[in-house]
This record gives C-alpha cells, structure tokens and sequence, in this order.
C-alpha cells in the first residue's frame, strides 16, 4: 500500500445546488472503484473540506458507474447568488476532492 | 424500432450562439431543445419586466430563431424553450412577428401556469433545506416559479405547434415532452419516463457530455474550437443513444457521459423531477461505436406530490475589487493588504453582512488546503468583496482598493480594471407547492393572430 492521490486513480466533476455543492468521484477503472468505495468516506471528505464545508458530507453510490457521489452541505458561502466566493457554485470542488491522498 | 432524435443548444443563457445554429445545420435533428433559465435568471427577468411589461424573456432567443427559421420551418424541426421566463407569451409574439416579416406562417405554443408569485402572499412556502418560513423574504419576492413538467409540452406539441416557448420548466422535461408526444408514452410508464428524464439530464448543460469540461483527460478531447453540442438519439422502448454530429469536435464516451450524469445531484436512486423520479443507478452505459454511447435498463417510480418551487427575493448590495501583487513576497503582501482594507472598513464604521477576501494564485478555489506561503510566486491577484444591505456603505467601499497602490505593500498593479461597481444582490428561495394547486397552461399564437 503507497499513498496515491485520487486524481490518478478517478476523474470528477462538481456543481451546487443552493448552498450545497455536490462532486461525482467517477473510477478509471472497476478495480479502483472497490478502492474508492473503501478509502473516500464521508468523514474523510468533511475533513479534506474542513473551512470550505461547513455542513454534513452525505456519500452515495452508483455502482452502474463506478462513481461516488458527494453532497457537501453548507459549502458555498450562502449558495450561487449569495456566495461572495470565487468559486460560488463550487464547479472547482471537484479539482479540491482529486488532490486527496488515499491508500490504495 | 422508430427513432427520435433530441439535439442540445444550450447549456445554459450566454453559452455559445453558434452551437444552436451547428446543430440545425450539421445533420439531421427532429427537436432542437434551449435552456436559459438558470436559478438567479428570473430575478433578472423580474427586473425587466417591472420596467418594461413587454419583456422579461431571453431575447436572445427571438435572435436565434430569426437566423434558423427558414431552415427549421422546411425541415420540420421543431424547438422547444424555456426561454419564456416570466413572460412566454410576449416571447412567442416576437417570434411569430419575425415569421410575419419574412412572409412565413408558424404556429407558437406557449406554456405557462408556472407564475405563482400572487400565491406567495398568503401561503407559506417552506425553504425545502432547514424549513425556515417564507415570512422572512415575503415583502421582498421578485419572482416565484413551480418547475412544470412534460404535460404541457406533450399536449403544445399535439396541437402541431412548430416552437414550444414555455416558462419554468424542469430542464429535463423539455426533453422528455418530445419523446412522450412522439412514442406516445403513457404519463405513468415511469420505466420509460425516467429514461426520457436521465437523457435531459445527459444534454441539458450543453457540451458537458460531448467532451467539455471533462477532467477523465482533457488533452484526449479533439477540437474543441468545433465542439458538437450532445444530440439523443432515442427508440420506442426507452432505450437511448447519446451522440453527437460527425465532422464535429469534442468526444462522447462512456467517461463523458458518466461525468455530466453525476453533475449536480443528490441522491442517484431518486432523481426528482415533476415527471417522475428517476434511478440514475439502475442505467447500464455501453459503446455503440465511435462517439456514441448506448444507455438501457433506466428505472423510475412514480412522480412526486409536489411541484419543485423556485423563488427569488431581494437581498442586499455586494462590490467586488480586485488588485494585482507582483513578487517578492506576492501572497503576504495581497494579504497584508486585506487587513488594511478590513482595518479602514472598521474605521469608516462601514455595515456589511459578510466580507470575503480571497487571493487568486493561493486559495481562492480550495482554501487553506493550497495556501502556502510561495515567496517565489510572481503574481497574485487579491479579490475582496462586501455584501451588506445599505447601498452607501458598499458605495463608499469601493473607493478604497486603489489607494492601495500609493499607499499600500509594494507592486501593486490593475486597480484601474478592479473597481467593482456595486451590484444587486438576489437571493433563491426553494420550497414545495401541492399540484393541486398548479394548472399548467398551453395557449397558441399564429402568423394569422397578428394585426
């Protein structure tokens, strides 16, 4: 086991809806699936997102995929108008999830 | 088995005004779907039409249909768009006026019964996260829309209307309207329903399926300069194929496709839409040759109670300043900089609901996890911005970000293009509402309705 980070192993892609962001984690391949599904968890994603997400981190499945998906709640400063942030609607939280190192 | 073919136009209002015109003209299309309507979009609408009755829709859109008329209207491509807004009827007018100029005849169909704001007066609507009462924002609503589904769009398009123009729609359903009419789906075939929606989903940001955007390996996309906007080819069954135009840019592969069918949502086994909700997990991708992607087996179960209601009120002024910090010592000298500006912001006794500053080169996309001192770093760019609800004081702030430069840290540059105006600042209110308390409404106007 060495550290890799998510970026090699997933591809990913973000968006919000009011002030929760959401970011698919896709796996590159089945195997890296089975490794996503065991290392990227909920918790582990709240913490990578400690300042940005302020909320719960809830965790879903798409097996048919071999995606995660990630809903940060609380995450954009008040949601796409409101947000006084660069990034208001949370398209670059995807880029922030792939920089995360996991065992694998 | 008999197919249909669904082209994208747009992704969303200010993308690219060539891809409409591409997909009329590079192949063969039978619906032409455009969105416009994004969450904030209807305050902006509101605003337009406060001041002038006969607007408050895209006009972008009339533009766009004066350049593929003839086209579409020989062809029989028919469009259908949200682009509406808060006056669909006005819309379909300009329409079928430019029709009457150029001595075509055209029927337009226009969709509403969306418009809910005089039932915000008296019901309560719920903020659907967290459930606060719309008593906080009541006296200052802009707009409040429910997301009609594909009833609507099903029966304008019966009627043999050429151009479906509509209000707010949920953005898949356009979709979906086309394929229930032509199939004749029953309204409870959720199987074939969801399928319809998850293709919407597929398309509806435009080029986000068909190589935009696309983080499995971007350097592998062709031509970009030429992307083709996604196109649903789709059978009877429910079965789809997502492709695009030949002799276009971008790719659609099985990682395309995956990436847009994960943009923005929750939970992947309850997509929710007016229509029905969808089990995104239940859809099996394969390839069907090149930039072609087959989609199955997609699942739904029976459409919600409720309508989704999006409602817009006004919240307060924001400014936002920007300033260039060359090296040595870029990072430190744009946040040292912040702190005189939140420092002057304290002396000047200045009433802001939030501040925010950011520096660009450091942690403006992903906070503390980048921002390290970089003395080596050669520029940065500090973004500060003020939200408040008196206009004066985020007037008077933006006077502050160009002393900067005589009288801050060194190397400061750009001030003259970082002074930010101050804006309106719009919020979003999502909540719920009954359907029985919606009636959708398809009405029609032709070349003759004219004087």
């Amino acid at each position: 086991m060495a550290k890799v980070k998510l970026v090699d192993l997933a591809h990913a892609r973000s968006g919000d809806k009011g002030n929760n962001s959401n970011i698919g984690l896709i796996a590159r391949t089945p195997e890296y699936y089975e490794a996503l599904k065991r290392e990227v968890t909920a918790e582990g994603v709240k913490r990578h997102f400690a300042g940005i997400c302020l909320g719960q981190v809830e965790r879903f499945e798409l097996p048919n995929i071999h995606a995660l998906n990630f809903v940060l709640h609380d995450s954009l400063d008040g949601g796409g108008t409101l947000s006084l942030r660069t990034d208001a609607q949370g398209k670059t939280h995807a880029a922030t999830l792939l920089m995360m190192e996991i065992e694998a | 088995m008999r197919k249909i073919t669904i082209a994208a136009g747009h992704g969303f209002w200010g993308d690219w005004l060539e891809a409409p015109i591409r997909q009329v003209t590079g192949g063969q299309i039978d619906y032409l779907m455009l969105d416009y309507l994004a969450e904030v979009t209807m305050s902006v609408l509101a605003k337009q039409k406060e001041a002038n009755p006969s607007l408050g829709y895209a006009r972008d859109f009339p533009a766009l249909i004066d350049r593929i008329l003839p086209e579409i209207i020989s062809r029989g491509i028919k469009v259908i768009s949200n682009a509406g807004g808060l006056n669909p009827t006005a819309c379909a007018e300009s329409i079928v006026r430019l029709a009457k100029e150029r001595g075509l005849s055209i029927k337009v169909a226009v969709v509403s019964g969306d418009d809910i704001k005089p039932l915000t007066r008296d019901h309560e609507f719920a903020h659907l996260e967290g459930g606060r009462s719309i008593a906080e924002i009541r006296d200052r609503i802009t707009s409040a829309n429910a997301y009609l589904g594909a009833d609507a769009i099903v029966q304008a398009l019966s009627s043999g209307a050429q151009i479906v123009v509509t209000g707010r729609v949920a953005d898949p359903s356009m979709v979906l309207g086309p394929l229930r009419y032509s199939f004749n789906w029953r309204e409870d075939d959720w199987n074939k329903l969801a399928s319809g929606i998850l293709a919407g989903h597929i398309i509806e940001c435009g080029a986000q399926s068909s190589g935009g955007n696309f983080s499995g390996d971007w350097r592998s996309v062709p031509d970009l300069a030429h992307v083709g906007f996604p196109i649903i080819e789709a059978y009877e069954n429910g079965d789809f194929v997502v492709t695009k135009h030949p002799n276009t840019g971008g790719l659609v592969s099985q990682a395309t496709v995956k990436e847009q069918m994960v943009y923005e949502i929750g939970d992947p086994t309850a997509y929710y839409t007016p229509d029905v909700i969808a089990d995104f997990t239940s859809a099996s991708l394969s390839d069907d040759g090149p930039d072609r992607v087959k989609i199955t087996g997609v699942k739904g179960r029976s459409r919600p109670p409720s309508y989704k209601v999006s409602i817009s009120y006004f919240h307060g002024y924001r400014t936002v300043s920007t300033l260039v910090y060359s090296w040595p010592e870029a990072i430190a000298k744009a946040k040292a900089a912040a702190e005189i500006l939140r420092t002057r912001i304290r002396d000047l006794g200045l009433r802001f609901e939030k501040i925010n500053s950011e520096v660009i080169g450091a942690n403006a996309c992903h906070g503390s996890l980048t921002d390290h001192e970089s003395p080596s770093m050669p520029e940065v760019l500090l973004r500060f911005a003020v939200q408040g609800p008196e206009e004066k004081d985020v007037k008077r702030f933006t006077r502050e970000m160009a002393p900067l430069v005589l009288g801050g840290p060194p190397f400061a540059t750009a001030y003259a293009g970082g002074k930010g105006d101050v804006s309106e600042v719009y919020g979003y209110w999502p909540s719920l509402i009954d359907r029985g308390l919606i009636t959708p409404k398809v009405s029609y106007i032709t070349t003759s309705d004219l004087k």
